[in-house]
């Protein structure tokens, strides 16, 4: 479904990302894990069109979408979070969602209940009058994955999105993305910091270092590699 | 719903029963109320929906002014299709203003900048357009004003007092119609979060084009309205930065991105305005610059005690909830 391959990116000489090849099939999920500074958000930026590759081929279903701009992206089917949250802070939280609702569609209806299925789906039904500056940081973060949601997306790119949230709210997320993974089909590449979710949820894991990709496989192969241990988990991480 | 759609519908029947009820004088007062609630809603739908400040909008005020009333004395066009004209004048002109601007990424003040440079060097080159009169004015025929000839928009104030109501009515009902929709939910997005907008699929540089070129197409008719009952141009008065600002006060002070708020701020404003003249001539004290400065002072208390303007308060108070999809 997607396919990055060799893809890379510099800032002033800097090497974000390098030669970074991954792939996501259709109805997988997958995390993209490494310590901080490794050049995930700017993979994730590539993938989504907020940056543009220096570098290597980026396919979505077909289609070469390296350097496309972001609201392109969308519309082929890429919905995407920010780690640093971007809410429409004087819309409500139904508001917010329908912008991504009206994604290919003038139809207010059409909007309404995408949004509606999106904030059910991340249990922020209830909040759906409240504006969104009214909202508590975890709950941006999901009102955050609700705006892509309603977009419809076909592949979901989930950046930190469980950063600050309690571990039952962390289980409860898990579980929100696992039903839409297995009675949606919402395929998912997860950027994700806290293991206890990446472990839950990932069928395949990506590990980044130093803006390659280190090790790859399932997270009982890439959690018992030493190279990773070494760059990025420590012993305690998996404890 | 139902109990707002009612307080409407007063008002509406108030408002078209108003002339008989009205001196000339108060009939003048009521005029200049519906024209900055109508050029207050323009501008609204490009800073207070899509957060794009202009302070240069009698550009499009005089445009519309000229190219309607230029038509009409030139070449006998009605101003009904001089309307037409005026409104694709504007619309190229905000069109051309926001390619650059938004092509090039000028956003924030450099884009209000940008606005009032255009608005400066249009007035500047209108000074010099010996077509329409350059720097000593353009003046329409003006005929008897008892007789009211639609056609032309000639008549007496009264014709002039239901233009402009209509204007402000369609005005606001064009700006509660986008926000209901998709232009208006991607105007707002636009205005909060860029990014998070572009995220969402909006096409960031194409909304921000129609938003300019909506507001703009509207404040035309705003300038045809303009020449027509004041029957007069300058350059000098028409595009100067003061009449930019006079049009950005009503949505301000009566709350910016609302539906009411220009309406209700042209009113409170413009009986301020009235008001001061009044008690300052009845007093007798004709003291040069008293007047801005009880005006300003009135400005400046509105903006202290309700910095998000007049229309907000009272919505809480009267317990209009958000219905939290557009509705609010």
């Amino acid at each position: 479904m997607l396919e990055v391959a060799g893809v890379s990116k510099s800032f002033r000489g800097l090497r974000a990302v390098s030669g970074a090849t991954l792939a996501v099939e259709r109805g997988e999920i997958v995390a993209l894990i490494g310590p901080n500074g490794a050049g995930k958000t700017t993979l994730f930026n590539l993938i989504a069109g907020t940056l543009a590759p220096d570098d290597g081929s980026i396919r979505f279903l077909g289609s070469e979408i390296g350097g496309w701009r972001a609201d392109r992206v969308c519309a082929a089917g890429i919905g995407r979070t920010f780690q640093i949250v971007k809410p429409f802070a004087d819309m409500s939280v139904l508001e917010n969602a329908m912008v991504g609702g009206f994604r290919g569609t003038r139809d207010r209806r059409v909007a309404r209940a995408r949004a509606e299925y999106a904030l059910q789906a991340l249990d922020m039904w209830a909040q759906r009058d409240r504006l969104a500056s009214a909202l508590t940081l975890p709950d941006r973060k999901r009102l955050e994955v609700a705006r892509a949601l309603a977009t419809e997306p076909r592949l979901l790119l989930l950046d930190e999105v469980m950063a600050g949230l309690r571990p039952t709210e962390t289980d409860h997320m898990v579980a929100a993305f696992r039903r839409l993974n297995a009675e949606h089909g919402v395929t998912i590449l997860l950027i994700e910091h806290v293991m206890r979710a990446v472990m839950a949820l990932a069928q395949r894991v990506y590990v980044l270092h130093h803006g390659e990709i280190i090790s790859a496989g399932t997270p009982q192969q890439v959690t018992s590699d030493p190279k990773v241990l070494e760059s990025y988990l420590g012993t305690g991480a998996l404890q | 719903m139902t109990r707002s759609h009612l307080a409407l519908a007063v008002l509406a029947v108030v408002l078209l029963a108003l002339p008989l009820a009205l001196d000339r004088y108060l009939l003048s007062v009521m005029i200049l109320i519906l024209y900055f609630a109508f050029v207050g809603q323009a501008w609204n739908v490009m800073m207070g929906f899509c957060g794009q400040l202009s302070l240069g909008h009698a550009l499009f005020v005089g445009l519309g002014a000229y190219t309607a009333a230029a038509l009409y004395q030139h070449f006998g066009i009605i101003p009904w299709v001089g309307m037409v004209a005026a409104v694709a004048v504007c619309v190229a002109a905000a069109s051309f203003m926001g390619w650059l601007a938004f092509r090039f990424g000028i956003g924030g003040t450099y884009f209000a900048l940008l606005t009032i440079a255009f608005a400066e060097f249009t007035r500047i080159g209108f000074d010099h357009f010996g077509w329409v009169g350059g720097s000593g004015g353009f003046f329409l025929k003006v005929i008897q004003q008892d007789r009211v000839d639609l056609v032309n928009l000639r008549g007496n104030p009264v014709l002039f007092y239901y233009f402009a109501l209509a204007l402000a009515a369609l005005a606001f009902l064009l700006s509660a119609w986008l926000l209901r929709g998709r232009l208006g939910f991607y105007f707002r997005a636009i205005r909060d979060n860029e990014e998070g907008a572009r995220a969402a699929g909006v096409d960031v540089f194409r909304y921000k084009m129609y938003a300019v070129q909506i507001s703009a197409g509207m404040t035309a008719l705003a300038g045809v309205f303009f020449a027509f009952y004041y029957n007069n141009l300058f350059p000098e008065q028409i595009f100067h930065i003061s009449r930019s600002i006079e049009i950005i006060l009503a949505p301000i002070i009566g709350g910016i991105g609302t539906l009411f708020g220009p309406v209700l701020g042209a009113a409170v404003l413009t009986v301020l305005s009235e008001g001061i003249n009044q008690a300052l001539s009845m007093a007798g004290h004709e003291i040069p610059g008293v007047k801005q400065i009880l005006y300003g002072i009135a400005l400046g208390a509105a903006i202290m005690f309700m910095p998000n303007g007049i229309w907000p308060v009272i919505a809480r108070r009267l317990g209009f909830a958000r219905r939290g999809d557009g509705d609010a």
